[in-house]
């Protein structure tokens, strides 16, 4: 051959390759579909689309932060604050409809535009002052943990607000008591924001924009791409995404709890993992993220149909899960770099 | 050619913590000329493309493009003003697309989207245009480096620069692929672009040159036309030194007749599946082992089974006549094997340490945590040793990160010369750095080994392995097929001949 063309055709098998980029989010898929077929064969009515309907409305805020989530960890970040932000933007929801008078829609409104500012901010302290992220929202965490139990350490009660009944609306697919299911508002929120989030993440600049810096942020420096815009932009669509789970878990409780959403931060990012995502960024999918959301609320569902089991066995197996999905894109990582020397 | 400059950069001047690395420096580059700037490692070269791209801003001097003064505050402003580069390691992402890599940043939309058919039917374009026929679509990752640094010079090329850098784009690729890319660099030329152009390869940088510009120091020596500068003239530039040490060491090695005996190490039938056949090597006391091979041969698998990196899953290994068992990088620096991986920078020196702190690292941990080297026997040493191997700046507290490559090696080897070893094992020391750093490298080990250290040499240059080398050990298709004394007459094209015969015979 002549050295007119070099030709040369991808290796196979690294993690970031063809086939193999999808492995986790391949087995995360079949997980899942192995504990539906788990469900069904064990517990009778598991079978019922209302039970798998029930997954997104149970998940429906978790699912919405866990996207955000999907955001930073992409561009090799993390996000400790999104738990805290999800109470307080519900306390504050609360609080200003029931205390303050203000109309529903202009509190949800105005709880929106501060978590996307705040999340900004936070961005904007992780790149400009070059802190370490986990730090950064770690402050975060405590901030607004404390600013909420600051506005009200007691559950906050919304009672007759149409606005917020509206969260909880049905529309009805089939007849529920054959065979069909139910979902409320608060789903088509949650399946807006997985929609328009793959859309961005994929079709979009600032999306590919994500993956080139958790790819490498200094070669996306060296491209010229806005590495500045991005990180900040990253933490601002986690910010609004947990008040916007605030806002769905207000919805969903009619009311505000100061101690809700502790530790959900971990749930999110645990979400994220299991739907394939590399804590190191640049690799993993949204839609693998709402698999991995999927997974936990499976795992609930089947110990409380069961029955013999205490809940706690939820956080056994997805520690046991997330464990054995960190060390699959380990061992694909290494075969990756194998072929390479 | 000589027209207007399109760059002209005037009494440039930058200082790093103290170090100045760029002192008043004057450089003019031409519409459609191939612009070498050369010199040794730590001359400024790098520093002064990182001022005219943007990395860094000048503290003193001024930047004009086509005539206007210009001061660029980032690598995305100086790409906007039609400069780009390509750097040495290839700075793209391994997790996007080749497509993407290429159009990042200037993708075509469809209203707000990307529009992924278009951008990978101009991706196969451009690159079918300078000569390469990728997967478009499938990660940059999944292609070799140099087929990513040939990827890297498709984006730079595409952004229509009027200016391309490219800095040691060619110390990764193979014969073909710089081929390749000379032709590529030509056919920019011809259109105009004005290239700039630094690589360590002197028959490259004759080859495609129409003008160099040589630093030394931080200042500039001067400019001259390729064709009006001898080689050795170019050389003396940049040393600034009589350059006849690289001959001096032929001869030492020539001379240097090591007594065979008891081996240092011995390898029997040590392999590593995939990586390594099962393969012998002696090695004794006061001998050079060089391995040759090309890229991919098996040279780096070969030492790093016997340094402990890897763990070897037949044969056996014995040191000093007494088999080894457990082995891994720790017990092997314990029984007195020193390990300079191939890449210093994420496998050897810790960058924001000192060069001090670096050096004494290993001395440190074969003594153990709880027994601190002195600080007046550390600063001796460390003095000693910077002064040995002529380090600069000679500043034991300076962050090892801010040195040249070849500083670095030299520190790196400092480090192992500290605990005084009985086996050194180099892995590529020399590549990527200066010609004097080379020689200082080359001088050292021949030295090491007359003071009975036994040296095992990997390198990519057979006219240095051949120099240094007692015996060479040649491997292809990983592994070792011939292992060759090293009389008067050994060639370079000896190695090769083995290599091309052994290949015959399959």
């Amino acid at each position: 051959m002549s050295t007119d063309t070099l030709t040369e055709r991808p290796a196979r098998s690294t993690l970031f390759d063809g086939l193999s980029r999808y492995i986790p989010i391949g087995a995360t898929v079949a997980l899942l579909v192995v504990m539906y077929l788990v469900g069904t064969g064990n517990y009778r009515n598991f079978g019922e689309p209302q039970v798998v309907a029930n997954l997104f409305v149970n998940n429906a805020a978790l699912l919405i932060i866990a996207v955000g989530m999907t955001f930073v960890i992409l561009s090799g970040g993390i996000d400790l604050s999104v738990g805290s932000v999800m109470a307080f933007s519900a306390m504050s929801c609360a609080w200003l409809t029931v205390e303050a008078g203000i109309p529903a829609e202009t509190a949800v409104a105005m709880v929106l535009v501060l978590g996307t500012v705040s999340g900004a901010a936070t961005g904007a302290v992780i790149h400009y002052f070059n802190v370490q992220p986990f730090i950064a929202t770690l402050a975060g965490l405590f901030l607004y943990r404390g600013l909420t139990l600051q506005i009200s350490d007691r559950d906050v009660a919304i009672r007759d607000n149409a606005f917020f009944d509206w969260g909880m609306e049905r529309t009805e697919f089939g007849n529920v008591r054959d065979g069909g299911f139910s979902l409320p508002n608060i789903v088509f929120i949650a399946g807006a924001v997985v929609l328009i989030a793959f859309v961005v993440l994929h079709y979009t600049r600032f999306g590919r924009g994500v993956y080139a810096v958790g790819g490498s942020e200094q070669s996306a420096l060296l491209m010229g791409l806005p590495v500045a815009r991005t990180k900040v932009g990253v933490y601002a669509v986690s910010g609004f995404c947990a008040a916007l789970g605030g806002v769905v878990a207000a919805f969903s409780t009619k009311s505000a709890d100061p101690l809700g959403g502790l530790g959900l931060e971990l749930d999110a990012i645990a979400a994220v993992v299991v739907g394939g995502a590399l804590l190191t960024g640049g690799a993993g999918f949204v839609l693998g993220t709402v698999a991995g959301v999927m997974v936990m609320g499976m795992l609930s569902t089947i110990i409380s149909f069961d029955g013999r089991f205490s809940s706690w066995w939820a956080r056994i197996i997805v520690g046991i899960l997330l464990l054995a999905f960190i060390l699959l894109q380990r061992v694909l990582a290494r075969s990756g770099e194998k072929r390479k020397t | 050619m000589s027209d207007e400059p399109i760059v002209q950069m005037t009494g440039i001047t930058k200082d790093f913590t103290g170090v100045r690395a760029l002192d008043g420096v004057d450089f003019t580059l031409r519409p459609g000329e191939i612009h070498a700037v050369m010199g040794e490692n730590g001359a400024g070269k790098s520093t002064l493309i990182k001022v005219l791209t943007g990395v860094h801003t000048p503290d003193a001097g001024q930047i004009r493009l086509d005539g206007r003064p210009v001061r660029f505050n980032s690598p995305k402003a100086a790409q906007a003003g039609g400069i780009s580069t390509v750097y040495q390691e290839v700075n793209l992402t391994e997790n996007l697309s080749v497509a993407e890599n290429l159009f990042a940043g200037r993708e075509p939309r469809l209203g707000p989207f990307i529009n992924f058919r278009a951008m990978r039917r101009r991706a196969r374009a451009l690159l079918e245009d300078i000569g390469i026929d990728l997967n478009v679509a499938a990660p940059l990752g999944s292609y070799s480096i140099a087929m990513q640094q040939l990827v890297a010079i498709a984006r730079a090329v595409d952004i229509k620069a009027k200016v391309l850098i490219l800095d040691e784009p060619t110390s990764s690729l193979d014969r073909d692929e710089v081929a390749v890319l000379l032709r590529v660099m030509r056919r920019l030329a011809e259109n105009g672009t004005a290239m700039v152009f630094i690589s360590h390869f002197l028959d490259q940088v004759y080859e495609i040159s129409d003008r160099m510009t040589v630093l030394r120091n931080g200042t500039l020596v001067g400019e001259w036309e390729s064709a009006a500068l001898p080689e050795s003239d170019l050389i003396g530039h940049m040393l600034g030194r009589e350059a006849a040490t690289l001959e001096q060491i032929e001869r030492q090695a020539g001379e240097h007749k090591p007594d065979r005996g008891e081996p240092i190490v011995s390898a029997k039938g040590l392999g590593r599946k995939g990586s390594i056949a099962p393969y012998d090597l002696e090695v004794h006391a006061g001998e050079v082992v060089g391995l040759a091979g090309l890229l991919g041969s098996g040279r780096t698998e070969t030492v790093r089974l016997i340094a402990g990196a890897d763990r070897h899953d037949s044969g056996t290994l014995a040191f000093e006549g007494k088999s080894v068992g457990s082995h891994n990088p720790r017990t092997a620096a314990l029984r007195g094997i020193a390990f300079c991986p191939e890449n210093r920078k994420t496998e050897g020196l810790v960058g924001d340490l000192t060069v001090a702190e670096n050096m004494i690292l290993a001395m440190q941990a074969s003594k153990g945590w709880a027994r601190t080297v002195p600080p007046a026997q550390r600063s001796r040493l460390v003095a000693e040793f910077i002064e040995k191997l002529d380090i600069r700046p000679a500043n034991p507290d300076l962050p090892v990160k801010n040195l040249s490559g070849g500083n670095q090696q030299k520190v790196l080897l400092a480090r192992w010369m500290l605990i005084e070893p009985k086996l050194l094992i180099l892995d590529e020391p020399t590549r990527g750095i200066d010609v004097g750093a080379k020689a200082d490298i080359q001088r050292l080990v021949t030295e090491l080994s007359g003071d009975g250290m036994a040296v095992l040499f990997v390198s990519a240059e057979l006219d240095e392995v051949t120099r240094l080398s007692d015996r060479i050990a040649v491997l292809r298709d990983r592994e070792l097929i011939a292992t060759l004394e090293t009389e008067a007459d050994m060639t370079s094209e000896k190695i090769v001949d083995t290599i091309v015969a052994k290949g015959g015979d399959q």
